[in-house]
């Protein structure tokens, strides 16, 4: 049985024009263990979907799916309270930008131990251990005093390890990470993609991957979901993507890449992907 | 080359700002109730059935029509000297408005250019204009104006410039931190690597884009412009007898607050209905205009 | 020839002064640079944050004075803290930078962005003006009926162009462009690059080009120069650095770079079912 489970998931928003749909019949699965990228541009409702699994989008945004199960449990019409047990704590997810996804006003340990107050029940010695323990795990050096700095006192990389620590705290199932590095210089990039990696081999953890960088992709997926403009243009392995595209949009994705660049000018999705998602 | 082409379906910048204004039920309420009062103000001689200022003999202290002892002539009764309360009502909203217009715009204008000053120069002239308001700020604000007004003497003009002088700090601090807030942002360093000079950075690039909570604040400097001339009125400093000035209504109606309620109740009723309905206009005019609540 | 663009040992020096509980320290953002330009070449300045390159690029542009050092813009020396900031010299260097959504007044309609710097620096008459904005305006890509619009109505791509534009209109020797498409994905990249491209051919302009990304620095730069933590680490051509980078920093950076080609894939995909055979 797959972890994650979405067939024809439609997201459409309230907007002063009307209704606009962000994503268009989306269906995807992610195995226990596996590593799912979904791969697209600024429009092309990546990360839209894998907020409405969540449940984190907004009153205006509407839902619908003919299926959305996690861990044969059905999420479509579960209630709020119901929500809360399984985000957080099976499933979990890690944002762009981490200094802005952690409250400047607490502790990043107030906020790892808040987690584990919340779904686990530890109590305040148990937290405390716990909280070192994940922080060494993400590799924060001097874990112990770490937990008493503030989000701001850290860098963009420490940051975001915190963000891992609190989002594998309770062993989650299934982890999706919306662009976590692209914030990040490219030295701490290779830090941190390494660490997710490291985690989910050693945890069996499902692992989401929203990305626009196709050397990310590259670098970290077993299966590769390519969206556009809402729509899923393609789906397959990663090694078959690469080499042999099957979607026009893939191909021109690829071929604009600038590292694919034959001759003084680089190819435009325009020039070779005609029939956008009409 | 390719050719590009926009978004077909933008809204116009009017058409978006109504549709999240109109969101706001009080503030349409609001809207409509300003509109009101208005087009009484503009529409003032033609509505009004009396003279506001002309006594009628033998009338005084009558009360409102609808009362055993109402004269059908004075629909709402008539004040301790015999003048028609409707008739003074129905001008009163020219001072009225005439005040918070004058208001708004006089400390608008004085703070915003002080704030434009405070906020690009920083340094020893922003601390100098800072001090100095934070004096302002520091005293009760009525009593600061009730200091200026005998200073000046009593009167509405200088009641009026007694008020801006005391609301302008609000303009100020709002100026100085949005300007803060914008200077270093690049299409102002662009502008300066255009060649742009010190005026034209401050009026034509700036000073645009820190305008949307100003506007929020003068629409609630306005309201409270009426509230202080009223105040002032009612001391016996704004407005003197026998102008229609609704705060200096209630200055000549004090003393029968217990035998004619009706001479204070009906003045207080309109400062009231106009400030609530401003104060719940610039609320509005603070959600649409506020890009972070931008739902969509 | 003269080189557009010269620096020789640059250094620029944050004093911050202390206050009651913390000591005064100077922030060397800048530590001796130098590196020169040729006309029609483009120098790329590869680092990371923290590096310096930003600075750089704002005393090159004559924002920022430098603490130290000589620049030199087509062989006439320039030392903008003694005032040797005449409107000529103003002209002669632009700047793109990197974030489309803030480098456009929202308040001015793009057309009016475009005519400011003829404003401003010369004497067109207003018909003249317009005429000129219009040609840039194509010349970039866009329509006449773009000329009214507010930057809100651009896309991110789009606004980058208004950029590039606006830069333009002044007939500048020099371009600095701070990441330029680093906020743009990757099809919109691909037709600002282009675009790039294209003016340096046909204005046979210079480009100072920031990035962070080397697969953009590979295919736009001529020579390159690596900074790290306010020193230049590595200077020469593109072949030369990429072939054969000499510094430790150099090395780890083009590691770090996920490549998005087959073979990495296979490579990993083997290391991975050994680990799991090996488990």
């Amino acid at each position: 049985m797959a972890l994650l489970e979405i067939e024809n998931l439609v997201v459409e928003f309230q907007t002063s024009t009307g209704p606009f749909r962000a994503v268009d019949g989306v269906s995807l699965k992610v195995d226990a263990g596996e590593v799912l990228a979904i791969v697209g541009e600024s429009g092309s409702g990546k990360s839209v979907s894998m907020l409405a699994a969540m449940g984190l989008l907004p009153w205006t945004a509407k839902v619908t799916a003919d299926k959305m199960v996690f861990d044969g449990r059905n999420l479509l019409g579960m209630s709020a309270s119901e929500r809360r047990k399984i985000i957080g704590k099976d499933m979990s997810m890690i944002f762009q930008e981490p200094i802005a996804s952690l409250n400047p006003c607490f502790t990043v340990g107030f906020q790892i131990e808040e987690v584990l107050r919340i779904h686990l029940g530890l109590d305040k010695a148990a937290r405390r251990k716990r909280a070192i323990e994940l922080f060494e795990a993400v590799g924060i050096p001097n874990p112990a005093e770490r937990l008493g700095h503030f989000p701001h006192q850290m860098s963009g990389g420490q940051c975001q390890r915190v963000m891992i620590a609190i989002a594998i705290a309770c062993n989650p199932k299934l982890l999706i990470a919306d662009e976590p590095t692209t914030a990040l210089d490219v030295t701490i990039q290779k830090q941190i993609l390494d660490l997710l990696m490291r985690l989910q081999t050693e945890h069996r953890m499902g692992l989401i991957m929203i990305t626009h960088n196709m050397g990310v992709v590259a670098e970290t997926a077993d299966r590769v979901i390519v969206q556009y403009k809402g729509r899923k243009m393609e789906e397959a392995d990663v090694l078959s993507l690469f080499e042999s595209p099957k979607s026009d949009y893939t191909k021109a994705l690829l071929a604009a890449l600038p590292e694919n660049a034959t001759g003084d000018r680089l190819p435009t999705i325009g020039e070779i992907f005609k029939g956008a998602a009409q | 080359m390719s050719v590009i082409t926009t978004k077909s379906t933008q809204p116009s910048g009017l058409s978006e700002f109504w549709y999240y204004f109109s969101r706001n039920k009080g503030a349409v309420i609001g809207l409509g109730v300003f509109l009101l009062v208005l087009l009484t103000a503009i529409f003032a001689p033609l509505i009004a059935p009396h003279d506001p200022i002309v006594p009628y003999e033998g009338m005084q202290r009558l009360p409102p029509a609808w009362s055993e002892k109402g004269n059908p002539m004075f629909l709402l009764g008539t004040d301790a000297v015999g003048r028609d309360m409707l008739s003074r009502l129905i001008f009163g909203t020219r001072f009225s408005l005439f005040i918070g217009l004058v208001v708004a715009s006089l400390s608008a204008i004085a703070g915003v250019l002080l704030g434009l000053l405070a906020g690009y120069f920083r340094g020893r002239v922003d601390t100098f204009i800072m001090r100095v308001m934070d004096i302002i700020l520091a005293f009760p604000s009525l009593l600061l104006a009730l200091v200026l007004v005998a200073v000046l003497g009593p009167g509405l003009v200088n009641a009026m410039i007694a008020i801006s002088i005391v609301n302008q700090p609000h303009f100020v601090r709002l100026t100085r931190a949005a300007v803060i807030g914008e200077r270093e942002k690049e299409y102002v360093v662009a502008s300066r690597v255009a060649g742009a000079g010190t005026f034209r950075l401050m009026f034509k690039t700036i000073l645009p884009n820190c305008l949307a909570p100003l506007i929020v604040q003068a629409t609630l400097a306005f309201s409270a412009a009426i509230l202080d001339a009223a105040a002032l009125g009612f001391l016996g400093q704004g407005a003197q007898p026998p102008t229609p000035e609704w705060g200096t209504m209630l200055a000549d109606s004090r003393e029968f607050l217990q035998s004619n309620p009706w001479l204070v109740t009906f003045p207080g009723l309109c400062i009231l209905v106009t400030v609530l309905a401003i104060n719940l206009m610039g609320d509005g005019l603070r959600d649409a205009l506020d890009p972070k609540l931008k739902r969509s | 020839m003269t080189p557009v663009l010269e620096a020789k040992n640059i250094v620029r020096n944050y004093y911050l002064p202390g206050g009651l509980f913390k000591k005064e320290r100077t922030v060397h953002a800048v530590k001796g640079v130098s590196f020169k330009v040729e006309q029609g070449k483009t120098l790329a300045i590869v680092g990371e944050s923290g590096c310096g390159k930003s600075t750089l690029a704002r005393i090159v542009t004559m924002i920022d004075p430098a603490s130290g050092g000589d620049l030199f813009i087509d062989g006439k020396k320039v030392d903008i803290a003694a005032g040797d900031l005449t409107p000529e010299i103003r002209r002669k260097v632009q700047i793109v930078f990197q974030n489309p959504y803030g480098s456009l007044n929202p308040r001015k309609k793009i057309g009016d962005i475009l005519m400011e710097p003829l404003i401003i620096n010369t004497n067109t008459p207003a018909a003249e003006r317009r005429e000129l904005a219009m040609v840039m305006l194509k010349k970039v890509g866009l329509q006449e009926i773009h000329f009214n619009r507010y930057p809100h109505m651009f896309s991110g791509g789009q606004r980058q162009r208004i950029a590039i534009a606006r830069a333009l209109m002044l007939n500048p020797r020099l371009l600095v462009l701070d990441e330029p498409v680093s906020a743009l994905d990757l099809s919109v990249q691909a037709q600002v690059l282009n675009l790039l491209a294209d003016l340096q051919d046909e204005l046979n302009l210079t480009y100072v080009f920031i990035s962070h990304d080397l697969s953009v620095v590979r295919y736009m730069a001529d020579d390159v120069m690596v900074m790290y933590f306010g020193e230049a680490v590595e200077y020469g051509t593109r072949d030369q650095v990429f072939n054969n980078p000499q510094h430790i920093y150099t090395k780890t950076l083009f590691a770090a770079t996920p490549r998005a080609d087959v073979d990495t894939i296979k490579a990993r995909l083997a290391r991975k079912s050994a680990a799991l055979a090996a488990s």
